[in-house]
């Protein structure tokens, strides 16, 4: 994974004309693999994630759960979810670590307008490039996870790198170098879908889960994070989406909506032309101007400011 | 820990009990899960909450806290009663063959023989061997009557050592020669006497009244186990009343989920097959009870009985609370022990003959099998102590200048330190790295003894509650200007900037470096003792005093002795030749101020001086072995023996005899730690062999080599232990039911309370009805990580776990304020509403319990900001002791909740 080969762009948003180097080589696809069933929900990922990111630390509200806060943040890119499931009297309390799937087929970045503010690696990772963002916050109805963020400071979407500056270099992402109890593996996906399909036949066949299994969505046509589950039939309980889809509106952006967008600007530009060459200017009528009714300066400034 | 934390990757069945190993051992928690995922292997979690641990576990149990000894001993009765026990083993390696003397009496009516009410202790007397070699039908002897037929109890088969029929030892054995570390034989003292097993400070300083009782020689024993009066009778006995519908009353787990774990665990043993191997991992949980030390003598009991002691994945496996808990009680850090686990002098020691005699064992054992007793080095022990503590000053005319040593004339265990402070009789106290208050129990009594006090020495990283108490919460300006202690506090240096070793549950000692400087003025703690020392020695020099010469003659011969180096003293505890020194079997010698290359060479006259004999070898003339870093494992066993260095003697495994049947074999061929080797007549192995290199196992040399027997106890006989030789369920000093075993005699008899004003103690009937229990969680430490963003980011206040049923019940919500009070104070925070907590029927009484953290107090990040209520929960926890360890019960005692 040192090799910066990896490191080939593959797909760039909103971006014309082809990907320089698009096609030249198959590198492999890196994979985070996530084993719920041996997660203890002790937080490591969580501090090293903000440790590595430099994020700084924020202020939190207990909450009636062992969870540090509602969902991932702008600058807490890793957060473990718990749930207290119980059915059938048979109490589980499930802790999975959430943070960005980075999905074969990215969301996000196919509902960026911007010119290379989300890129995706030949590995699977899926990058967002703050410098390129434009802030419009498309990336965050895209996502299927509820993951990019918006820092209402600096006016930009943020998330997990999958710690593309430590792989890059070789390394593993931080959460996976802190995690204790071995739950976390990084590898090729290869790798982590195998060692996972092993995980997931031995709570079928010696723990009694069975349901159990591998959840990696293929209608994104497959996550660069996978889990282990003990029920895989119901990845709901663990706050997963059963079948994850990129909003349509997106998936028919580039080739419909996009294109059918520019035709009626073209179309109204058109007609405005002509409406100027076959009437001529609309003069203001004088009897046609309302009455129109006066507020007080603060009252229309105390309506500003309550919107949001 | 008898094995380590990577040797659970070996096991086969793991019961976690008394610990939330996930929560808060979640580093060493990997090999539990390796275990998992590797052998299958099966993990059983009881607890009074579903914890992190519980989260990943193959069967979870909530259990009344408390109530272990109750479920461990239905545990027991279900082993013996579907014989899923390890024969061999028991009737070789434990001392279910021996029989006890009459007059003994099972606790029946909640009492042992000997009981005396005015004092508050038992004559141990009864609880002892019968003195009479082989008294079974077995042919090594014959049978002195009291022998039957014991009713349906199988017969074991023709054990190893009975086929082997061997002769008559000599009980005073030529030491042999040794290897490092694998020790020498017997010091020939007092042969033909007996033992007083070690016993509580006070037992001991009554010593000079009349002798105390003595183990016998030559027990009694029966092969065949039927003797009534043998220890595995009188345990079937025991625990017979220990039935799954009791287990049920007791601890509220319903008998099916009961019997469902019993029978998970025990399977290890079906059929009397002993490959497998299962563990047993507690922490606090088991200890903090006015029982605790029984807790654990019951899960040794489950191990002897299923033979897991001594074995790969197996044992009985203390996780420490702190990174250096362990080195700390090696190194003497309790009022009761010297380092080394040596006897700390009582007043009845008037000189070191008189000392070693109370303190080293002989032998006590059936006449026939053999008995190293480790413990008859004492003399070589306690001799190299004193010349590493008073180096010249210690000549053997002036017995080794024992007279030096402080004579502990009574408890002085942390809460009868608070106590004594409060009672006014402690003027003073220095409490480095410890928030004193805060840990508690009763926390408002030590913020009040501290009032009392003359004067408090703290040495800490941040502000914290003890040297804050004269503005704890509730302190009026008048009252303040009404306390008259100096407080003196000062500025340490936390763990990441010192040197020095961390003695880890594992008992391996490693090294470790200085990472940061210390800040500003802040120093190293052995800088603080040295100025603090080398200030009192010039006082003694120039004013004299009662008695100067221990102060004066102390040994402090280090490079900088206003700070010494810490590998200085590391050296030190190892110890070192004074003296030429030659092995008389391999003719090597150990030149004067060399190292010692491990305990084997410590001697009694003077010649060698040791700090520490368990610690003899962590640092040797061929450098810091507990530096070292090798990550070789060639057996795949996980022992890295060139990983740090492990006491003693660098063994990973204790009792790893006991991992091979009586002829030297493993019990398991594919997890091989030591064996026999009959070419080199030696013992050998992947682990050093905690045992005598040269012990044939013809000689039958029993595995527990620190035990007179040579045996392990399922029996604990004499002063063993303060309140029983075997184990029996007694209800928390304050419990929501009368003991359903003996309601007449509900709580543990031997067990202190106090009787200060402030140590009060509620019962169900002043409206104290739910059981509370205290823990930590993963996202802090103690009461230091108040302070970091980092941890107060993650878990940001103090919270209150409730079981979801009683919330609606008195309809709190999550999140909302409640109040907990307890007979001695309050608590105040935010309810966390949980299904987490069930609540059970105890005794046919639904009951609730809750869950406190423990990491808030009155100083900290959340405290300052005025988000908590300044409520340390120690406030609620009672002084209530263990007799035999001390331990505060700050789990399962009374309180009652309110709405704010």
């Amino acid at each position: 994974m040192s090799n910066p080969r990896t490191f080939q762009i593959q797909e760039i948003s909103a971006h014309p004309g082809p990907v320089p180097g698009q096609g030249t080589r198959r590198e492999d696809e890196v994979c985070k693999y996530i084993d719920v069933t041996t997660c203890i929900g002790c937080k490591a990922c969580e501090v090293a994630c903000v440790e590595w990111n430099d994020h700084p630390f924020r202020e939190t509200t207990f909450d009636d759960t062992y969870q540090t806060m509602p969902s991932t943040e702008w600058n807490y890119w890793n957060l473990i979810k718990f749930a207290e499931d119980e059915r059938d009297g048979n109490l589980m309390w499930l802790m999975r670590k959430d943070q960005c799937m980075h999905c074969e087929d990215p969301g996000c970045l196919r509902a960026c307008p911007a010119d290379g503010a989300i890129i995706k690696y030949e590995n699977g990772i899926v990058d967002f490039q703050q410098e390129n963002c434009i802030g419009c916050g498309y990336c965050i109805s895209g996502c299927p996870f509820d993951i990019p963020k918006f820092n209402e400071k600096t006016k930009k979407v943020y998330k997990c790198t999958l710690c593309s500056d430590r792989v890059g270099q070789g390394l593993e992402p931080a959460c996976i170098k802190a995690c204790p109890t071995g739950c976390l593996h990084f590898g090729t996906k290869t790798d982590m879908v195998q060692i996972a399909n092993t995980r997931a036949k031995q709570l079928r066949e010696q723990s009694g889960f069975v349901d159990a299994g591998v959840y990696d969505p293929q209608s994104i046509r497959g996550t660069h994070v996978i889990y282990v589950l003990h029920d895989l039939k119901r990845p709901e309980r663990y706050g997963l989406p059963a079948n994850p889809v990129i909003p349509p509106i997106y998936t028919y952006w580039k080739w419909l909506a996009k294109p059918t967008g520019l035709f009626m600007a073209v179309l109204g530009v058109g007609a405005v032309f002509f409406h100027r060459i076959f009437y001529g200017p609309k003069m203001p009528q004088p009897e046609d101007i309302p009455e129109v009714e006066t507020r007080p300066q603060d009252e229309i400034e105390a309506a500003r400011k309550e919107q949001p | 820990m008898t094995n380590g934390y990577i040797d659970i990757k070996n096991t086969d069945m793991m019961l976690i009990m008394g610990s939330n190993m996930a929560e808060n051992h979640p580093c060493g928690f990997k090999w539990p899960i390796e275990a998992r995922l590797r052998r299958n292997a099966k993990m059983i979690v009881v607890d009074p909450r579903f914890t992190r641990t519980a989260a990943v576990a193959d069967l979870f149990l909530q259990i009344r806290a408390g109530a272990d000894i109750a479920f461990l001993g239905g545990l027991i009765n279900y082993a013996i009663q579907n014989n899923r026990i390890a024969k061999d083993y028991l009737v070789n390696y434990t001392n279910a063959a021996f029989v006890i003397k009459e007059g003994f009496k099972l606790p029946e009516d909640g009492l042992y023989s000997g009981f005396d009410a005015s004092a508050q202790t038992y004559d141990k007397s009864s609880w002892n061997y019968e003195e009479g070699g082989n008294v079974g039908p077995t042919p090594a002897g014959t049978g002195t009557g009291g022998v039957s037929s014991g009713g349906n109890e199988q017969k074991p088969a023709p054990t190893q050592f009975e086929k082997q029929s061997p002769a008559v030892k000599s009980q005073s054995s030529t030491p042999p020669p040794t290897r490092a570390g694998a020790a020498q034989g017997e010091t020939g003292r007092g042969t033909g006497g007996g033992h007083q097993a070690a016993g509580p400070v006070g037992a001991a300083a009554q010593g000079g009244l009349k002798p105390p009782p003595m183990l016998p020689a030559n027990t009694a024993y029966d092969l065949s186990l039927q003797n009534p009066r043998c220890v595995f009778q009188l345990l079937k006995k025991q625990y017979s009343r220990y039935t799954p519908e009791m287990v049920e009353r007791i601890t509220g787990v319903p008998k099916e989920q009961f019997l469902k774990a019993a029978d998970m665990f025990t399977s290890v043993r079906k059929g009397g097959d002993m490959k497998k191997a299962g563990t047993i991992i507690y922490a606090v949980g088991w200890t903090q009870h006015t029982f605790g030390t029984q807790i654990i003598r019951t899960a040794a009991i489950i191990q002897l009985l299923l033979g897991n002691v001594g074995r790969a994945g197996g044992g009985v496996n203390a996780l420490r609370g702190h990174s250096n808990i362990q080195g700390a009680t090696d190194m003497g850090g309790v009022f009761d022990i010297l380092p080394g686990y040596l006897k700390v002098p009582s007043p009845s020691d008037v000189d070191l003959a008189a000392y070693l005699k109370r303190t080293t064992p002989t032998p006590s054992k059936p006449g026939e099998w053999d008995s190293f007793n480790y413990w008859s080095n004492s003399p070589k022990f306690m001799v190299s102590y004193l010349k590493a503590m008073y180096g010249d000053a210690a000549k053997k005319e002036n017995d080794f200048a024992f007279g030096y040593l402080p004579k502990v004339d009574r408890n002085y265990a942390w809460a009868e330190l608070w106590d004594h402070m409060y009672r006014g009789q402690v003027k003073g106290l220095f409490a480095v790295g410890m928030n004193g208050v805060a840990i508690g129990p009763n926390s408002q009594k030590n913020i009040d003894a501290l009032k009392k006090a003359d004067w408090l020495v703290v040495g800490e990283i941040y502000p914290e509650e003890t040297s804050e108490f004269w503005k704890s919460p509730g302190i009026t300006p008048e009252e303040m200007k009404n306390i008259n202690t100096t407080v003196y506090r000062l500025a340490c240096a936390g763990f990441a900037e010192k040197d020095g070793s961390f003695t880890n549950s594992a008992r391996w000692l490693q090294w470790k470096y200085v990472a940061v400087p210390t800040p500003g003025i802040a120093k190293v703690d052995q800088e603080v003792v040295a100025q603090i020392f080398l200030r009192l020695r010039e006082l003694y020099r120039k004013e004299g005093g009662k008695f100067p010469d221990p102060i004066l003659n102390l040994s402090w011969s280090y490079t900088t002795p206003e700070n010494p180096s810490l590998s200085e003293v590391a050296k030190e505890i190892n110890g070192k030749a004074l003296a030429d020194i030659t092995d008389p079997q391999t003719q090597q010698t150990i030149k004067a101020g060399q190292q010692l290359p491990g305990f084997a060479w410590l001697k009694d006259d003077g010649t060698t001086s040791c700090g520490n004999w368990i610690y003899s070898g962590s640092w040797t003339e061929a450098g810091p072995q507990l530096a070292r870093r090798g990550t070789e494992d060639p057996s795949g066993l996980g022992i890295y023996a060139n990983w740090a260095w492990s006491w003693p003697a660098n063994r990973r495994v204790l009792y790893n005899r006991a991992s091979c049947d009586p002829s030297g074999k493993p019990w398991d061929p594919e997890r091989r730690q030591v064996w026999w080797n009959e070419a080199q007549q030696k013992w050998v192995g992947n682990d050093v062999p905690d045992f005598k290199a040269d012990s044939n196992p013809k000689d039958h040399m029993g595995p527990f080599i620190m035990n007179p027997e040579g045996v392990g106890r399922i029996f604990g006989p004499l002063a063993a232990f303060a309140d029983g030789p075997f184990p029996e369920h007694y209800e928390p000093m304050e419990s929501p039911i009368a003991n359903p075993l003996h309601p007449n005699q509900s709580n543990n008899p031997v067990a202190k309370k106090f009787t200060s004003d402030l140590d009060k103690y509620g019962t169900p009937a002043d409206g104290f009805n739910v059981v509370c229990t205290t823990y930590r969680l993963t996202e802090h430490y103690h009461y230091w990580t108040k302070n970091n963003p980092m941890n107060v980011q993650l878990v940001p206040e103090p919270f209150v776990e409730v079981p979801a049923q009683l919330a609606n019940k008195m309809g709190i919500s999550g999140g909302e304020k409640i109040k907990i009070t307890s007979a001695r104070g309050h608590y105040i925070a935010k309810a966390m509403v949980t299904k987490r907590i069930k609540p059970m029927m105890i005794d046919g009484k639904e009951t609730y319990q809750i869950g406190i953290p423990i990491h808030w107090g009155y100083r900290g990040i959340a405290e300052d900001e005025g988000k908590t209520a300044l409520t340390p929960v120690n406030l609620l926890s009672p002084a209530a002791i263990d007799p035999n360890a001390y331990t505060p019960e700050f789990k399962g005692f009374l309180v009652k909740i309110e709405k704010v």
